[in-house]
């Protein structure tokens, strides 16, 4: 058989990888819960187990002995025996990363260093070897299976490489017994075989049993059919028979025992010598007394060992490669189907094409135009379907801060909680990559330098535990990333003294609040006083101001002294996608993100308030929602201008709440977002704009930018009339 | 040949399962977990499932649970795919209604083996 199990491998990698990032978010949540989610622990256990199948049959030997301890230690936790207290949590963290590595170096074509793994192989020992650590409730002997699992252990390799030999030898000697059946080594074996009635129901067929024996020599069969009850009575899915075989082969007892190994349970089986003449009983197997010692020798079964190597096989074959990592992606598969439908689209299209030119006149220009002309928008769609694959959810980037953050915390004392939103905004993955390092650096500002001490924090009538949120969204055709935390904030008198002393501003200089804030960008520039191991060498900040620019994106701070400070990242985001509900106002379609929508109603007219001027405020439960037709805003025709008949989208943005008057609602669907400022100007209100499935262009509406637009109008309102007053 | 289906979370250890049954001229589909197993499961008839213990959604002993109480998978062969560590899992297993079992690791040809021995 020349299945390669190479060709294996690279998934192989980037599910345990998966199954890492997987557990150690099982293992961070079952570190915050007061009592630990058995789902988690299900998540971290199947994790390892998997890794662990996987690396065993894949002969990566020494990812798989790690995993076993690991997962000796997760199935006891799994059992109730054991609790994850904070040290195995601490050990199980350390471990995966300790097998992330071992696997980056396999990906990578190294060879496995186990200098890594092996004391903390030995330290999880220990700890299966100690009782359980933190629970009393658990006084059942949890012993037994430990010192047999470690043994296990130790002895697992050399086992499996004896197994899979013996199995070699035993397959060949059955491939080839029948060239000697009469070899002075047969043994004529006497075997009474009386199945359960229940035989049948686990697919255990009888018949097939007998084939294999028969496989191994010369079988004779006799049945008993003494127990078939009458017809009426017969359950056509029991088996009322029994047997005696008689084998003459050169097997052991534990062969044929291993015929039956998968019914030892459900049958009742005596294996003699036939030829002896003291009738040796085998034992008796009683239904349901020994199951839990299994009387068939527990064969570690034949281990796939491969012969080679592959650790070795594939070193030599990776280096034989260039050293381009072969990074790949995960994709949905609704981005694949819809990349297949276009490529069907193009193929339907050049087909089209040259049929046209094989047989051309003037008279078909029209043809060809319209037919070029579709291939113009196949090749656009197909080029947005192939961008696409390149965007990820922002999670794929905040998924490392929860351990960040409890590794950091814990080192310098200090208490934060992290809170993620806007996990699933699509960001380009390359964007994602190059923005990941500077977001770390800002968290960890933010932990080392924002956040404040537990007493201090007490002292200032704050909760003891820190607050940092990430926080990612789509807004005017860009993607933002916000730090928020909320310790001490920068102080702006402190900066900037210190820009002063460090000679970046002179004395005297005239700055705003935001232009000293911004000096932390400057280079050279560090406000810790001490130089701590975490942040504060004063190559970070400016670092990651160059970074941010250099993706074409900026960063802004405020901040407020006592209170916290954010840090929100801009990126512009020209091939950003968004979920847009699509409306029509008129002849116009407009796409409002799907994020901002509270509600889309039917105007009931009695809820319709007119207040002071042209604003009408629409009653929604509690709230007044200002109506903003939007056929006025862009001074366009709408079939219907009457509220009563309207229809009303309720959306939300800055914590505000307008109802957008629209004609129509159409479908929902994902748009890419092409910006409006590089091909036109920017328009208040307007976030960018989108090409929809017939190739019309669409607006997509700016949420925030309309909040804006009506509340300026309103103070404009406002004033006037105060003044009015005034006089 | 036999139309079998593969039932395992882990992407290669399916793709492995598939690949080597497929190169016997098995006809193989497979599944991530029992519940996507039980649905294709009853969308044909199968010779043969294979499927791992430990899976999200639903785990193995309960799809063989689900499968045994289908009219059409009452008689046919299910296999376990197991480690040595979970002996009592196989109890289990065979409690549920499974033929038998196969222990992890193994190679293509332990795969082969097995899977003909409950074939017809």
């Amino acid at each position: 058989m020349a299945i390669d199990l190479e060709q294996f491998y690279e998934v192989f990698f980037e599910e345990s990888l998966e199954g890492l990032d997987a557990m150690e978010q099982g293992l961070l949540a079952v570190s915050s819960a007061d009592e630990a989610d058995p789902e988690d622990i299900n998540t971290i256990f199947r994790a390892a187990h998997s890794i662990k199948g996987g690396s065993s049959t894949f002969g990566f030997t020494a990812i798989a002995e790690f995993t076993h301890v690991l997962e000796t230690l997760l199935d006891e936790a799994r059992d109730g025996t054991r609790t994850l207290d904070t040290g195995a949590i601490d050990l199980l963290l350390q471990s995966s990363d300790c097998l992330r590595a071992m696997i980056n170096a396999l990906q990578a074509g190294n060879a496995i260093d186990t200098s890594a793994s092996a004391p903390l192989v030995a330290a999880f020992e220990i700890m299966l070897a100690s009782p359980n650590n933190s629970n009393d409730n658990t006084s059942v002997p949890a012993g037994p299976s430990k010192p047999a699992t470690t043994s296990e252990l130790s002895s697992n390799t050399h086992l499996d490489i004896v197994a899979a030999s013996v199995d070699n030898l035993l397959s060949d000697g059955g491939d080839s017994n029948i060239d000697y059946p009469d070899d002075s080594g047969s043994t004529q074996w006497r075997i009474s075989f009386k199945p359960e009635a229940q035989i049948l129901l686990s697919g255990n067929e009888p018949l097939r049993l007998f084939r294999e024996l028969a496989a191994m020599g010369e079988l004779r069969t006799e049945a008993n059919i003494s127990n078939i009850p009458a017809f009426d009575q017969l359950t056509c899915d029991e088996c009322y028979i029994s047997w005696t075989l008689w084998l003459t082969a050169d097997v052991s007892r534990e062969d044929i025992l291993e015929v039956f190994d998968w019914v030892i349970d459900e049958c009742m089986l005596t294996i003699d010598l036939a030829n002896t003449e003291t009738v040796e009983q085998e034992k008796f197997v009683p239904l349901a007394a020994e199951r839990s010692q299994p009387p068939a020798p527990e064969q570690p079964k034949p281990a796939a060992v491969p012969t080679a190597a592959p650790e070795k096989a594939i070193a030599a074959k990776k280096a034989s490669e260039s050293t381009a990592g072969s990074a790949s992606i995960r994709v949905g598969i609704d981005k694949v189907d819809s990349l297949i439908n276009l490529i069907g689209e193009l193929v339907i299209t050049q087909s089209m094409l040259s049929e046209l030119g094989s047989n051309f006149d003037m008279d078909k220009l029209e043809r060809l135009n319209s037919g070029l002309e579709q291939l113009q928008q196949n090749t656009r769609e197909l080029q947005e379907s192939v961008m696409r694959i390149r965007m990820l959810p922002i999670s794929f980037a905040f998924n490392r801060f929860p351990r960040m953050i409890r590794d950091l915390s814990a080192q310098i004392g200090k208490k934060v909680e992290l809170k993620l939103s806007g996990e699933n905004t699509e960001l380009d993955k390359t964007v994602m990559e190059q923005i990941s390092d500077p977001m770390v650096h800002l968290v960890r500002n933010a932990i080392d330098h924002g956040m404040e001490l537990p007493e201090k924090r007490l002292a200032a009538g704050k909760s003891e535990t820190g607050t940092i949120c990430l926080n990612a969204f789509h807004r005017g055709g860009s993607i933002v990333i916000e730090i928020i935390d909320d310790g001490n904030g920068l102080d702006a008198q402190l900066l900037y003294n210190k820009a002063v002393e460090k000679g970046i501003i002179t004395a005297a200089t005239e700055l705003t609040e935001q232009e000293i804030f911004a000096l932390i960008f400057a280079p050279g520039f560090s406000t810790a006083a001490v130089v701590s191991d975490i942040s504060g060498r004063g190559v970070g900040m400016d670092v990651v101001r160059r970074n941010i620019s250099a993706l074409g994106g900026r960063i802004e701070i405020e901040s407020k002294l006592g209170r916290g400070s954010t840090f929100r990242i801009h990126l512009p985001l020209t091939l950003a996608i968004l979920d847009g509900q699509l409306v029509r106002v008129g002849s116009q379609v407009y796409v409002v993100p799907l994020v901002g929508i509270v509600e889309s109603l039917q105007i009931k007219k009695e809820l319709v308030n007119k207040v002071s001027g042209n604003m009408t405020l629409y009653r929604l439960r509690e709230d007044n929602v200002p109506i903003i037709p939007i056929h006025q805003e862009f001074a366009i025709e709408a079939d219907n201008t009457r509220l009563e008949d309207g229809l009303l989208v309720v959306v939300e943005g800055e914590g505000q709440k307008i109802g957008l008057l629209v004609d129509d609602l159409l479908s929902q669907q994902q748009v890419v977002i092409k910006s409006l400022k590089s091909n036109y100007k920017n328009i208040d209100g307007i976030s960018g704009a989108t090409i929809l499935g017939d190739g019309s262009v669409s607006m997509i509406l700016d949420i925030p930018g309309l909040i804006r637009r009506v509340s300026d109008r309103k103070s404009k309102q406002k004033k006037p009339a105060a003044q009015h007053h005034a006089a | 040949m036999a139309q079998i289906l593969i039932v395992d979370d882990s992407a290669s250890m399916r793709n492995m399962v598939t690949a080597t049954l497929q190169s016997a001229g098995h006809d193989v589909q497979n599944a991530g977990d029992g519940q996507a197993a039980l649905t294709i499961a009853k969308s044909a008839n199968f010779d043969a499932v294979v499927t791992d213990l430990n899976m999200p959604i639903m785990d193995g002993i309960e799809l063989v649970k689900n499968l045994r109480a289908l009219p059409t998978y009452k008689y046919t062969p299910i296999l376990l795919l197991t480690t040595e560590s979970s002996a009592d899992k196989k109890t289990q297993g065979k409690q549920a209604g499974a033929t038998g079992w196969l222990v992890k690791p193994f190679n293509p040809d332990k795969l082969l083996a097995t899977v003909a021995r409950v074939l017809n």
